[in-house]
């Protein structure tokens, strides 16, 4: 048994990355977020464990680039979007099951319950999917999503932001977040991204970085994610 | 330049959001939530724009061992409404009593328009941790959802286990709240509604 499954704990939650709670300007939160707050408990051998190789379960599932689909090009300015996933250690989080959907350039889901009156692309999905390399690196080709209007209050829009699903080493650390594009005026605006208060927010918000980007072809954009990390060995009595 | 995420100073846990209405296209595989292989419960293709978005079909090792069932229930919110748009994960040990990543379970299941999700999978032993203490049988349970910020975390343990008595999570709770976390057997098998806010409120944990 080597250290990564003996005595294993996860280090508490970031406080300043937790979202306010309650946090009422996010209408759909009302009838829906807990009014108690979560008990707090020790961790359990569930908690500190997790699966493995659900990627390699996904038959049909792995989808890097999201922009040639169907014998087509997908619309909008094509993107390339890619960084790690670490721990809190800064360690790699290797094999890690990365998810991501997003809308269309026009801002439009692949999802019968959109009723946003945007055109639907028939060479866009919107939907990506890998596992991460050893040293924890993910890379996506994709479009930048366009803004969109939803019914929070009169005149919401929310900034172009792509979701990201991340099964990592345990489910303690778990995590499912949006990313954010750096040169965004709808960001101020949005409940969701202000659920984070400053200046954490600004961790979902990618760089645009030349290094990624490649000539004639595509912008790129860092994005780090970060899981909950652990420590391998019990905290020694004080 | 604005900070961001490539800024030392903010290194860090990146923050959750919520999974939002739409992520049928992507998160619930065909087959997600039924660990039997025998259906395409979890998903909810009937969502998807028709030809586009084909959902994966999630095919993890077969299970050998252990007593088969069904888990289910609604997820509810604070005025006693089905939850449509919610999803659930599971993680629970094998029958043995092992949780380590190759041989414990994991599932995922959107709720149906009536608020119902429907897990087929294997009742887990009890699991021994590290220090010696015995861990009842029990899921590990995540629900995601519009309106959620951030993944509830909770248990569902089995009504009718004796090592419920020794168990040290839910010993810890306050007994007039604990039966939010026991399912209970019925004519389909073991139930458990999600209450996610207001009376019934179920027991959210934070570890």
């Amino acid at each position: 048994m080597d250290a990564d499954e003996r005595g294993m704990s996860l280090l508490p939650d970031d406080p300043r990355s937790e979202p306010l709670r309650p946090h009422a300007a996010y209408k759909s939160s009302r009838l829906r977020e807990p009014t108690q707050a979560p008990i707090k408990v020790a961790p359990t051998p569930l908690d500190l464990s997790g699966p493995s190789a659900v990627g390699t379960a996904l038959e049909g599932g792995m989808v890097a680039d999201l922009t040639c689909l169907r014998g087509g090009v997908a619309a909008g300015q094509r993107v390339i979007v890619a960084g790690r996933v670490l721990d809190e250690n800064k360690r790699a989080v290797a094999g890690a099951l990365v998810e991501l959907w997003q809308a269309n350039a026009a801002g439009r889901y692949a999802h019968l319950g959109d009723q946003w009156d945007a055109p639907l692309d028939p060479h866009f999905d919107g939907v990506g999917r890998v596992i991460t390399d050893a040293s924890g690196h993910y890379r996506f080709v994709t479009v930048r999503p366009g803004a969109y209007p939803w019914g929070n209050h009169v005149n919401a829009w929310r900034p172009a932001h792509i979701h990201f699903s991340v099964l990592g080493q345990t489910i303690g650390a778990r995590l499912v977040t949006q990313m954010y594009f750096p040169d965004d005026p709808l960001i101020e605006l949005d409940p969701i991204a202000n659920a984070i208060p400053m200046p954490w927010r600004q961790r979902m918000v990618a760089r645009l970085d030349m290094t990624l980007t490649q000539p004639d072809w595509a912008l790129g954009y860092a994005f780090d994610i970060v899981l909950r990390g652990h420590h391998a060995t019990p905290m020694e009595p004080a | 330049m604005h900070d961001d995420n490539q800024t030392p100073a903010l290194f860090g846990q990146t923050p959750w959001q919520t999974v939002g209405p739409f992520f049928h296209y992507c998160l619930p595989w065909l087959g997600g939530a039924d660990r039997a292989g025998q259906s395409n419960h979890g998903a909810r293709p009937e969502l998807l724009v028709p030809g586009q978005a084909s959902l994966p079909r999630y095919r993890p090792p077969v299970i050998a061992d252990g007593e088969w069932l069904a888990l289910s229930g609604r997820v509810l919110d604070a005025a006693g409404a089905p939850v449509p748009d919610a999803m659930l994960e599971i993680w629970h040990a094998d029958a043995a009593g092992n949780c380590h990543s190759a041989a414990g379970v994991f599932a995922r299941c959107a709720t149906t328009d009536a608020g119902y999700y429907h897990f087929t999978t294997v009742r887990p032993g009890a699991v021994c941790g590290d220090d010696g203490s015995v861990h009842a049988p029990q899921i590990h349970l995540g629900i995601f959802a519009r309106g959620l910020m951030k993944r509830l975390v909770t248990r569902v343990f089995f009504a009718d286990a004796p090592e419920n008595a020794g168990d040290p999570l839910l010993q810890s709770l306050p007994a007039e709240r604990m039966a939010t976390l026991l399912a209970e057997q019925g004519t389909n098998g073991w139930q458990l509604d999600i209450v996610l806010s207001g009376p019934g409120e179920t027991i959210f944990l934070q570890c």
